[in-house]
């Protein structure tokens, strides 16, 4: 390898794009990884069609990866990459505008028939002047399928699996390019296709080809190196996404809490695989029922909670909308379970694999009657973890529901984990009575907290009767009394307002002696940061306070907007957390929304601050 | 928390399983006597208040829970089922009663019904049918027979019945009784068999409600005639019915026929004998569809096949898991995730 060829860079952002049965999510999965074990900052972003296979070859069908590696901090999986991977003319015109001015196109020479260029639905023969690519962008044609056909000759293959390698020869040729040993990518396939002897050989003989390939054809490209980052604490880390972050934060909660987990769910996208993870940790004594609908979902779970479990239920926008009255039993009933929401995409069916914040108002107002309950919301992939633990703490504690809303955008992309310890998580108390409380009613509970208490069926002494019919505060019997109806709906408000004083007071990042303040919540923060760290380095002043926890709001809340001249609340919806700011620090607030089932982009950002500031 | 452990010494009485609760059913409902009934089942269990729960949905039925002592959960409609199915699965140790009606049951909760039917979660289910909405004053329910005018229905259902025998079979259900709220001696019988059967034990609990549809279950009810309209079974036993015990049930082809003893030739030994426990469920389909005048009404204990229940095979297979795996805490766990030092 010519050494003199090679750049070091801080950050380089890289994509790869096929079709959706092209590899691309294992491709680009593996290059993360093994550039997180070399000591990188990682995020990564997978972006792929809800249609499993669409037609081969079509705009429909296109499935891509991106993943930003950084010697310094990383925060998001990047807007425009310096390197992308198309494997057909479909995956290059969906991601043509995302490239860099002098970034690189790696393509798939052998994919640009006229036949395939037809099916992308372009009209002349060079499909990069069609798409106004700009010419500083390097062009690197590389015969992908026939040089994987040739590599595998030998191989015992049919031609499917043969043409299905040729994601490995890419990833050996981007291994190259950023001078990764493929060491690691082999121990990864190795584990992967423990079973399937003849999958594994071909994949790693492919992966060499590539790697090799780059190295002996001297292909005209400089290589980068992206150094180890310094700014990672010491630790021990792995890669996580957030889906398999929040499974983890809820068994941390039941081990600590010395509670059985019990998860009642439904198939739905793009939150199963909470499912999928806690259906496998059966050594942990995880009980997971695959229920018939979303309904059941949540009432198995609400049952469990009733029965003396730590109960959870996941889902995505449509069946929160399912689980509504269930919601409002557990709020009647003050029984302790969390609700993930992994958003996308609404209203109705929307866009099932997009990600959008669009579930808030639902969270927060979704029920009939006066029905309030815990809503929080999770930043990183990595902090899933932490908001589902403090979830199952606070549900537990204070005996509510506990909606935790996290995204397809941070459920889905991965982040480095700092891996924890049980012992240095904070301690969780369910709020069982305590002895010689023996014989109290229902509707008994802590006078501090005004949480009800959680007696567990199978307790002499404790017998009682709940349900969603309105109770006597003293006497727990069923009640219609006007009065009493008052007193219990301020009780049930009183309870959730009371938690406000166990959550942390919202920061302020960026630079405090602003005039403006950017307000975020939820999977935005890495692009909100990372836009107002960009316009501080140029000089101009602004400051972020993002949230995560939204109901009840942390108590500095009011105190924290006031400084402020200017505040602008940035989500992905119309406007959903700024109305409830109105309503909660009643103020003017200017907004910045957007609705494309995308993240923000840094940049967008960053320009609209920026016209903010003149 | 305590652990729950079963006390045997100690013989409870009906009263033990009574709550402090006003009864607010209607006068001569024939709830009242279903909740008799149970609360005597409930005491011959010799299971103790403490280690029994009783969940419900919603509807007149539903508000039993608050009559019972011990652990109870009126809930939302339709959802009883699964709610249920959520105590069991967490709690296995926990005796528990799933008290519904033919619309929470076979309406908004029919997919709740048929999938833990279809799990053989070990719970007792009640469906007290009196083929009406009671608690929304009157409207047709799944179990209402075609053409009968309710407010729902002013010129009559237009809509064909649910069975919930049938329905139970068609999901694979393990046990099935039916009982009539008049005939103490064999409710309490069915109802003893459904707690002891291993797997979801469905009980239809025919009650009359005297508001909006009196009289739907007269033929079978009046006391003069219904050894002769009714058939009580129990496994092993003779189908044989009647005031003067000397009709049977025969197979005639494929089906079943109602025979006189002493008459054209048959004799004791012709008529058939139940057998409860056949997985087949052929003939119990057959004994569910009987219906009057031609036929007695079946009552008792119609299917009782023993199975697996899913509560059990969740506890097997973490335990199966559990022995192989090197992952026994939390730290474990995150030690085998792959990872590295910064």
């Amino acid at each position: 390898m010519d050494k003199n060829k090679t750049t070091e860079i801080e950050s380089v952002v890289i994509r790869f794009s096929g079709d959706s049965g092209d590899g691309m999510q294992l491709t680009g999965t593996l290059f993360s990884n093994l550039s997180a074990i070399l000591g990188n900052e990682i995020s990564t972003f997978p972006d792929f069609p809800s249609e499993i296979r669409a037609p081969q070859g079509t705009l429909g069908g296109v499935s891509g990866f991106q993943v930003h590696l950084g010697s310094g901090k990383v925060y998001t999986p990047g807007d425009d990459a310096d390197v992308m991977v198309a494997m057909n003319p479909a995956a290059l015109k969906v991601n043509a505008k995302d490239i860099k001015k002098h970034g690189v196109l790696i393509f798939d020479a052998d994919s640009f028939s006229q036949k395939d260029l037809e099916k992308a639905n372009f009209t002349t023969e060079n499909p990069f002047e069609e798409l106004g690519l700009s010419d500083t962008i390097q062009l690197v044609p590389v015969p992908l399928t026939s040089i994987t056909q040739e590599s595998l000759k030998d191989f015992d293959l049919d031609s499917k699996s043969v043409t299905r390698s040729k994601n490995m020869f890419a990833l050996g040729l981007i291994c190259w390019l950023f001078n990764r040993p493929i060491d690691q990518a082999i121990h990864f396939l190795e584990k992967k296709f423990r079973k399937k002897p003849d999958i594994l050989h071909a994949n790693l003989k492919v992966l060499t080809d590539g790697f090799n390939y780059g190295n002996n054809i001297h292909l005209a490209l400089s290589t980068y190196l992206v150094d180890k980052s310094e700014e990672t604490p010491k630790g021990k880390y792995t890669s996580i996404n957030g889906n398999k972050a929040t499974a983890l934060g809820l068994i941390a909660a039941s081990k600590k809490a010395d509670l059985e987990l019990f998860l009642g769910s439904y198939p739905i996208t793009p939150a199963s695989d909470i499912m999928h993870e806690l259906a496998l940790r059966k050594d942990m004594g995880v009980k997971v029922v695959q229920a018939e609908d979303e309904i059941a979902g949540i009432t198995t779970a609400l049952g469990a909670s009733f029965a003396g479990a730590l109960a959870a239920t996941n889902t995505s926008g449509p069946g929160l909308a399912l689980k509504t009255e269930a919601i409002g039993l557990a709020v009647m009933a003050e029984l302790p379970i969390v609700i993930v929401d992994v958003m996308r995409g609404g209203p109705s069916t929307g866009l099932p694999t997009k990600t959008e914040q669009t579930d808030l108002l639902q969270a927060l107002y979704g029920r009939n009657g006066e029905s309030p309950v815990v809503v929080m919301a999770a930043s990183t992939p990595a902090n899933c973890f932490d908001y589902a633990y403090m979830a199952s703490k606070i549900a537990l504690e204070h005996m509510t529901p506990v909606i935790l809303l996290t995204d397809g955008f941070i459920g889905n992309g991965s982040s480095l984990w700092k891996l924890p310890r049980l012992a240095e998580l904070p301690g969780i108390k369910p709020n069982y009575p305590k002895t010689g409380m023996e014989g109290i009613k229902v509707t008994a509970r802590d006078p501090k907290t005004k949480a009800r208490y959680w007696s567990i069926p199978g307790t002499p002494g404790f017998e009682h009767r709940n349900g969603g019919l309105e109770k006597d505060y003293n006497t727990g019997a069923i009640s219609t009394d006007p009065l009493n109806h008052q007193r219990m709906v301020d009780i049930r408000q009183a309870k959730i307002d009371y938690i406000s004083n166990v959550i942390p007071d919202v920061e302020i990042e960026g630079n405090p002696e602003a005039d403006l303040l950017i307000i975020g919540w939820g999977s935005t923060h890495g692009h909100l940061i990372t836009a107002v760290n960009n316009i501080n380095k140029t000089g101009k002043k602004v400051a972020l306070a993002h949230f995560n926890y939204i109901n009840p709001l942390p108590k500095n809340t009011a105190e924290v907007i006031k400084k402020f001249k200017k505040v602008v609340v940035c989500e992905l919806n119309s406007g959903q957390f700024v109305s409830f700011l109105r309503t909660k620090v009643p103020g003017e607030y200017l907004q910045y929304n957007k609705v494309q089932g995308q993240p923000f982009s840094a940049s967008e950002l960053e320009e609209h601050i920026s016209s903010l500031l003149k | 928390m305590e652990t729950i452990q079963k006390n045997q010494e100690i013989q409870y009485t009906a009263k033990d399983f009574k709550s402090d609760q006003y009864v607010r059913w209607c006068p001569a409902c024939g709830d009242y006597a279903i909740l008799s009934s149970l609360q005597k089942v409930m005491a011959e269990l010799g299971v103790s208040p403490t280690n029994t729960a009783v969940i419900s949905g919603i509807g007149c039925s539903s508000r039993l829970p608050y009559y019972i002592s011990g652990y109870g959960f009126h809930t939302i409609h339709g959802r009883g089922a699964a709610i249920a199915t959520g105590v069991k699965v967490a709690n296995p140790g926990l005796t528990v009663w799933q008290i519904t009606g033919d619309g929470d049951c076979l309406a908004i909760g029919g997919n709740h019904f048929i999938h833990s039917v279809r799990r053989n979660i070990d719970i007792n289910v009640l469906i007290f049918n009196n083929q009406i909405y009671g608690l929304t004053k009157g409207q047709y329910s799944p179990t209402t027979k075609k053409g009968y005018v309710t407010k729902s229905s002013p010129y009559g259902t237009i809509e064909h019945p649910f069975r919930p025998g049938e329905i139970t079979i068609g999901a694979r259900g393990t046990f099935f009784g039916r009982i009539l709220d008049v005939d103490l001696k064999s409710s309490q019988m069915t109802m003893m068999a459904a707690a002891k059967h291993k797997g979801t034990s469905v009980v239809e609990c025919l009650v009359n409600c005297i508001i909006f549809n009196d009289g739907a279950h007269g033929w079978l009810s009046e006391k003069a005639t219904r050894e002769d309209r009714v058939i009580v079974l129990e496994h092993g036993k003779k189908m044989i019915f009647g005031k003067d015990r000397n009709k049977g049930l025969v197979l005639d082809g494929f089906n079943l026929k109602v025979v006189t003893i002493g008459e054209n030739g048959i004799t004791e030994n012709d008529i058939l004998t139940h057998n409860a426990q056949n997985p087949d469920p052929t003939l119990h389909l057959k004994l569910i569809y009987m219906e009057a005048p031609d036929f007695p009404v079946a009552l008792g204990i119609i299917r009782d096949v023993p199975a697996e229940t899913y509560n059990d095979a969740v506890v097997s297979q973490i335990a199966k898991v559990q022995e192989k795996s090197t992952i026994k805490t939390f730290d474990d766990l995150i030690d085998s995730l792959e990872q590295w030092e910064v």
